[in-house]
């Protein structure tokens, strides 16, 4: 998979305050990239520079094999976390407007607009203004604006806060027809189930450094800890407690069950799964066995907390 | 079309559109010319003839005083002599009279002098007192040449009256009003340059808190420079303001002719002056006219409007630089004061300086200096151009002018590109200074 976005060794500074120390990221064309890290981490400096709204101090960014320069900001898509529009002025002319500016003819963006205010349904909304949509309305058209110029790069910044369910789905739906698209997109946000859903790609930022990239999958391989959660129902329970802890650390699981069976977390070590297996079928019935895989959340916590 | 034609164009038709600016386009001259007719009428209804009660011991004033008593005068006297002056102290009140006028009986004329008195209620304006002043020491003057035996009308003819008539060496007669004609000129353009930039500024301010609270901000700035954002729309407002000052210019030309018309009409027959004398009076009047006219086009006419437009173009993008890093870096108007006096001093010391010191001295060293000054050059200098100012000064103005617009722009440009994506926060003057190093 070839790279769309690389970021190198990026630095930015606010005064004495240092937003990003030295990151890189790269970004495969055609993922979805997860941009996670808790408030006041960098993300919004580091979207920024990538927007070409602020520069960095130092580092580089290549977009598409090239130096990141004026003329990609059409290539670019962005929705950003503080968003609106000109409250008084109309649906129609305010998305033209915007359109224009990134470099459409007026032609152009009226050919985009119509698919699109046809595609969401909002045709009817063309000559009404702002201030007379509600929020979510609003924040349709503000996606609408943000992908109308069919950017290879989209970022989206917070996408479903202030969405109510029915209209994040719809945009989530729009995210992934984007990506069929062959469209690259960068995800940053809070909301981890989302990352878990959509995201093939993540990176972890905190404290201005880049702590964790990679591909979801090989993340979590990474952070796995080898740990079974294990149900069984034995007659010899202080035998098999015995045999366990001789060779493993071993503790109290709790998942949901029909049965009223003992509930372990076992940690292995180094130890290959089978062994715990043999261990536990001399000594009972095994109702339940299960890897724990850490979710998004779980790595956000681990890495995150102090 | 370039972005910044587009951000231009969008900006202008946003002022336009708008409610209040349409509103304040037509009503304004409506309002002006309102006001001033109000003020008119105002001032030539008559006020209530005011009783002026006088008791004179010595007898020598009061009928000079009476006789002057017409039918619709400010003032009615009354001759109150031969009642008891303390009996008209305690009926003042009483009997309605705005004041009286006491002139005691003294030894001689001299003494007199300041023993003479006026008992009211009220304060008395000042204009009136002297006129009674005058009037009772030219009588009591021409009574003492009596005394003293002297010719009052070889006096009279003795007094010298002198006129001094101003000319340039060119041998060209001028005209003494003529300052003040030129203070006008110059006043009117660098107060009309003061005003625009208050509202205009003011409109730009508000269009970047706008953008700010409205949140669209970061998605404007994606895609275009926020030097171009800025650019486009002070440009976009100016455009938006020439307009309406050229719109109130047509409707105030068209009240004004429709008032004179109105009124020339209505004003004539109530001159009752003798035909012979309105003649005269017309033809003095035509050549004082003639003489105006002459003088006015021999003021540096191209050169005044080369430069209004000149320091125009310049103090405005000035200052609205200013006002939309202010815009920039607050979060709401109320915000926005403790940064905008700083802005607004200049403008009114500009106004000040014009009209107390270039009429006084206009190439005198304040105003010089003044006139130099970036902040305060489009009004002083605009004052001093129709006096004459040398080339080389207004050259040296305009480069500093423009020197300092150019400056200024790349230090609001800064403050507005950290600011505007800065919310929640009330910055310092510390905090602006230290987004320069952003």
């Amino acid at each position: 998979m070839s790279t769309i976005l690389e970021v190198n060794k990026v630095v930015k500074q606010y005064g004495d305050y240092v937003a990003l120390n030295e990151v890189s990221l790269t970004v495969p064309k055609g993922s979805i990239y997860g941009l996670l890290g808790p408030n006041g981490a960098g993300k919004t400096s580091l979207i920024r520079i990538i927007n070409q709204i602020t520069l960095p101090d130092s580092g580089e960014i290549i977009l598409d094999g090239e130096k990141l320069q004026p003329k990609h900001i059409q290539y670019i898509g962005y929705l950003p976390e503080e968003r609106g529009l000109y409250k008084t002025m109309k649906v129609g002319e305010q998305c033209l407007y915007l359109a224009q500016m990134k470099g459409l003819s007026k032609a152009e963006a009226k050919i985009q607009l119509d698919y699109w205010f046809e595609r969401l349904d909002i045709k009817e909304w063309w000559n009404k203004k702002i201030q007379e949509l509600s929020k979510g309305m609003a924040q349709k058209i503000q996606f609408v604006v943000c992908v109308l110029h069919q950017p290879k790069l989209l970022i989206f910044d917070e996408p479903f806060s202030g969405f109510d369910p029915v209209n994040a789905n719809l945009i989530k739906d729009e995210i992934l027809a984007l990506k069929e698209q062959g469209a690259t997109i960068i995800f940053s946000t809070h909301r981890m189930e989302s990352v878990e859903e959509l995201c093939d790609h993540i990176a972890l930022i905190h404290q201005s450094n880049k702590l964790i990239e990679g591909k979801l999958e090989d993340v979590k391989r990474q952070y796995k800890t080898n740990t079974f959660e294990v149900g069984i129902l034995s007659d010899s329970v202080e035998g098999l407690m015995y045999d366990l802890t001789q060779k493993f650390t071993v503790g109290q699981a709790n998942f949901k069950s029909l049965n009223n069976e003992l509930k372990l977390e076992i940690q292995l070590g180094t130890a290959a799964p089978n062994e715990l297996l043999h261990i536990l079928t001399q000594r009972g019935q095994v109702t339940h066995f299960l890897e724990k895989i850490p979710s998004v959340n779980d790595i956000f916590i681990q890495t995150v907390s102090p | 079309m370039s972005i910044i034609t587009l951000i231009i164009k969008r900006e202008f038709i946003a002022k336009v559109r708008n409610k209040s600016f349409i509103v304040m386009t037509f009503l304004s001259p409506l309002l002006f010319v309102g006001i001033a007719a109000f003020v008119g009428y105002l001032s030539s209804m008559k006020a209530d003839t005011k009783r002026i009660g006088i008791h004179d011991e010595t007898g020598l004033f009061v009928k000079e005083f009476v006789s002057k008593n017409t039918k619709d005068g400010e003032y009615e006297y009354l001759d109150l002599s031969q009642i008891d002056i303390k009996f008209i102290k305690d009926s003042i009140t009483n009997e309605r009279y705005e004041g009286l006028l006491y002139i005691p009986k003294t030894a001689n004329s001299k003494a007199l002098e300041n023993k003479i008195q006026f008992i009211s209620n009220d304060s008395p304006s000042i204009s009136f007192i002297e006129s009674v002043q005058d009037e009772i020491a030219s009588k009591l003057t021409k009574a003492n040449y009596q005394t003293a035996n002297l010719d009052t009308l070889a006096i009279q003819n003795a007094a010298a009256n002198i006129t001094i008539n101003l000319s340039k060496s060119s041998g060209e007669q001028s005209l003494k009003g003529l300052n003040e004609i030129k203070i006008a000129i110059g006043g009117a353009f660098g107060y009309l340059i003061m005003m625009f930039i208050i509202i205009y500024g003011n409109m730009v301010m508000r269009s970047v808190i706008e953008e700010k609270t409205n949140r669209i901000i970061e998605i404007i700035i994606s895609s275009v420079k926020p030097f171009q954002l800025m650019m486009g729309k002070i440009i976009g407002t100016s455009l938006a303001g020439i307009l309406q000052f050229f719109i109130w210019a047509i409707v105030g030309l068209l009240l004004m002719v429709s008032a004179s018309l109105f009124f020339g009409v209505t004003i004539s027959p109530t001159a009752k002056i003798p035909p012979e004398m309105l003649h005269v009076a017309q033809q003095e009047f035509a050549a004082t006219a003639q003489m105006y006219i002459k003088e006015l086009w021999n003021l540096p006419i191209a050169t005044i409007l080369i430069s209004f437009v000149v320091y125009f173009i310049g103090g405005y993008f000035l200052y609205s630089s200013f006002y939309a890093a202010i815009g920039a870096a607050v979060d709401n108007e109320t915000d926005s004061q403790q940064f905008l006096l700083p802005i607004i001093m200049p403008l009114v010391l500009g106004v000040y300086i014009g009209i107390f010191t270039v009429i006084h001295d206009p190439n005198g060293t304040i105003a010089t200096v003044f006139s130099m000054i970036p902040l305060t050059s489009p009004i002083v200098m605009l004052m001093r151009i129709p006096f004459g100012v040398p080339l080389w000064q207004i050259s040296i103005s305009v480069a500093l002018l423009f020197g300092t617009f150019f400056g200024v722009v790349w230090f609001a440009a800064k403050i507005y590109r950290v600011g505007i994506l800065m919310y929640g926060k009330k910055p310092t003057w510390k905090e602006l200074y230290r987004w320069l190093h952003y």
